[in-house]
């Protein structure tokens, strides 16, 4: 108090920051507000668009959103004494939809490795070429499983590579960007040690560079791999191959299966619930160190 | 030696120690690629790859990869009536009208004959059928009594020609022939996506690039009612052949699913989060259930909550929408509530410092904290449930997905689905793009390529 009738000038210019200091806030606070009232815009006349070009209705479909799971339900308990010699039948599905996605989580971590190391800068072979790699990571990040997996299912016909192909397809694009992006973190030193004494790309590599990231790459590649757990069943329900087609029959066969349908839908669910808490666990252990 | 070392270190046997270790490294470094190689080896056999080989269909790839750069054009006549047609993939939509035939085919006085290019000719007359192969000669087939008699320059027939009583078939580099008692048929391939832009109904067809900005700006109305260029949009737009306006419509539904289903997700995720958050829980039975509730979420699978909603809401995009959204809200619910547990205490004391209700303190101490983890988050399901979309609509009956799976199941439309694919190609980039650009608006710039 007594500065400001002391020092006039100061008590101006403090003025003039706070009335900056609102109208600068005023602005944010309006900008939030606009930019909020276009996103509620948008998800409402979205909401109403996918509404008005869906067969049946929003407000139709919530009120029967229990129907079917409890039609399934009653007859998976009405047939309960099924369900154990059930769930062993399909343990060969899901064990084939597992071997899918641990194969395509490995070859495609491999390819990974590859396209990570060339496209990271500082540790490329060619780094005229990063670009290069870096783009076809893009490319194979981009194309979903489905449209290869069809595509190979029209020339190899049914079965689980295609599905297998198309996974590990997508998992080397996804896995290398983000294996890139931990390699671009690592300590040189070890790699230049390396080139001191005459080491290869490939020795450098594989004793400078793998031995540092290795925990980090393989807690994203545990992701992946429940990550792919999820797509491989969902290909079998579209392609071939594993539980999602068994699950598809089933469904397709409608009233009198659905015993099959809880013992998938079981099997599915304590699979990725399995997988889940597993990786959640390694990756805890491999990132953090507990 | 080694009693003087031991002397120096007599309670660790150091050396020891190193080589164990050595060794168990050695162990691993061999261990693990065998046991990868056996697992290998296990699902060679358990996936039966050996039998692919002999199962898969050259051909069709042939067929797939020909169809992803060319077109075919059928010319078909039924040996019952003469009647002789001009197709498109041999399909009625692409059927070229009377009186207007590509100019590799002429027709008169019941005489067709097919310019094959590079000298091969086919003629279709009343004997039968003709097929001149320069530097081989004239391949003549006529019906003779029901049956058909192939007529070869020299005794042996080539392996090129396929010969039966009741069919013959020639297939060349130029293109394919057959004659059956009931049809006789041609299909000439050609390079591109024939009726792209414009079918053959529409008055724009077959005009040059220049012929057409020429009728769009200065040219007399084709349709008197209707500017030049508004109704090209419209035989574009209804194209039957590649039906450009639901294609479009397909991509836009895909889009507003993955738009819809993540935001909505990451709504109903947000406030629940702070209930799932061991530090701003009211209660701990509340945050066990939540949790819980999200684990089941997830757990069901993307792939069941689909199924479900689908008998409840029928095919369309909203489906798809609400089942992305039910798997997302289990995720955003886990990530979310992670992050507002791994906020630095020390604003939201500073803002308490203020006298700030709880509320407020939410609002100033933790949301700046936490947002650019939850853009983040949220910007790359974005990204990534366009892709799932494709997926989810092949199996709840809308968007793009839907349209890919009719055209490949037909097995032939192979132009089509090469279309569709790089549309999807390109949404799944463009969306790639969109959230990495308003990720760096939003959170300023971290580590993009």
């Amino acid at each position: 108090m007594s500065d400001t009738a002391t020092h006039p000038g100061t008590a101006a210019a403090s003025i003039a920051i706070r009335d900056n200091y609102l109208a600068m806030a005023r602005q944010k606070q309006m900008y939030g507000g606009i930019i909020l009232v276009i996103f509620i815009s948008m998800m409402a006349s979205g909401f109403y668009l996918a509404d008005s070009r869906n067969a049946g209705g929003f407000w139709n479909g919530i009120s029967n959103i229990f129907q079917f799971p409890s039609e399934v339900l009653s007859e998976g308990i009405e047939k309960a004494a099924n369900l154990p010699g059930l769930l062993v039948e399909f343990l060969p599905s899901l064990v084939e939809t597992l071997n899918i996605a641990a194969v395509s989580t490995l070859v495609g971590a491999v390819v990974a490795v590859v396209l990570a190391l060339l496209s990271t800068r500082g540790l490329a072979r060619w780094p005229r070429l990063i670009p290069v790699f870096r783009r076809m990571m893009d490319g194979m990040r981009a194309i979903p499983e489905i449209v290869i997996a069809l595509v190979l299912i029209f020339i190899l016909g049914g079965g689980p590579v295609p599905a297998m192909i198309a996974i590990a397809f997508h998992t080397a694009g996804a896995l290398g960007k983000l294996f890139s992006e931990v390699a671009e973190n690592t300590d040189l030193k070890p790699v230049e040690g390396l080139s001191s004494v005459g080491a290869s790309w490939t020795q450098k590599m594989w004793l400078g560079v793998i031995p540092q990231v290795a925990p980090n790459w393989l807690s994203y590649a545990l992701l992946r791999f429940e990550i792919n757990i999820r797509a491989s069943a969902i290909l079998g329900f579209v392609g071939s191959g594993g539980i999602g087609h068994d699950l598809r029959l089933a469904m397709q066969w409608g009233q009198g299966k659905y015993d099959q349908v809880v013992a998938i839908f079981i099997l599915l669910f304590l699979t990725i619930v399995f997988f889940d808490q597993l990786s959640s666990r390694y990756r805890n252990r491999l990132v953090k160190g507990h | 030696m080694t009693t003087s070392d031991m002397a120096m270190f007599p309670e660790s046997d150091l050396r020891g120690d190193v080589l164990r270790q050595f060794n168990r490294r050695k162990l691993v470094a061999f261990g693990v690629p065998a046991l990868i190689l056996v697992y290998f080896a296990y699902v060679f056999v358990s996936f039966d790859v050996a039998g692919i080989a002999s199962r898969a269909r050259l051909d069709n790839a042939a067929i797939l990869i020909s169809d992803f750069w060319s077109h075919k054009t059928h010319v078909t006549r039924d040996n019952r009536n003469n009647e002789v047609t001009v197709a498109i993939e041999g399909e009625n939509k692409g059927r070229y009208p009377e009186g207007m035939l590509p100019d590799w085919v002429t027709m008169d006085d019941g005489v067709t004959r097919i310019d094959l290019d590079k000298g091969h000719v086919v003629v279709f007359d009343a004997d039968g059928a003709r097929y001149t192969f320069p530097g081989y000669g004239v391949i003549n087939i006529a019906p003779v009594a029901g049956k058909l008699v192939l007529d070869l320059p020299d005794d042996t027939v080539p392996d090129w020609i396929n010969a039966s009583n009741t069919r013959i078939s020639v297939t060349t580099e130029q293109g394919r022939f057959s004659y059956t008692r009931n049809r006789t048929e041609v299909f000439k391939y050609q390079a591109g996506w024939e009726l792209f832009f414009f079918t053959l109904d529409s008055p724009f067809f077959g005009k040059s690039f220049f012929e057409l900005v020429s009728l769009a700006t200065v040219g007399e109305r084709i349709y008197p009612n209707q500017t030049n260029i508004a109704a090209m949009v419209h035989d574009f737009w209804t194209n039957a052949m590649w039906r450009h306006g639901d294609v479009a419509w397909a991509l836009f539904e895909t889009v507003l699913m993955a738009f819809l289903g993540t935001m909505g997700a990451a709504i109903i995720a947000l406030p629940l989060a702070f209930f799932a958050a061991a530090n701003f829980s009211p209660s701990q039975p509340l945050l066990f259930l939540l949790r819980r509730f999200f684990d089941f979420l997830r757990g069901v699978d993307g792939l069941i909550w689909t199924i479900i909603l689908s008998r409840a809401f029928g095919p369309g995009p909203l489906t798809g929408a609400l089942a992305i959204l039910f798997t997302d809200t289990g995720t955003f619910g886990k990530t979310f509530s992670e992050a507002l547990e791994n906020i630095d205490n020390k604003q939201v004391e500073g803002v308490q410092s203020t006298g700030a209700s709880r509320i407020q303190q939410a609002r100033f101490g933790v949301i700046p904290q936490v947002t650019p983890v939850f853009l983040s988050q949220v910007l790359y399901y974005l990204e990534s449930n366009t892709r799932s979309a494709t997926v989810i609509g092949a199996i709840v009956g809308g968007g793009i997905g839907l349209l890919l799976t009719q055209a490949i199941s037909t097995q032939k439309d192979w132009e089509e689905v090469s279309y569709y694919i790089v549309l999807i190609i390109l949404m799944v980039m463009a969306m790639d793009t969109l959230s990495g650009w308003l990720r760096s608006r939003l959170i300023g710039r971290t580590g993009q390529s």
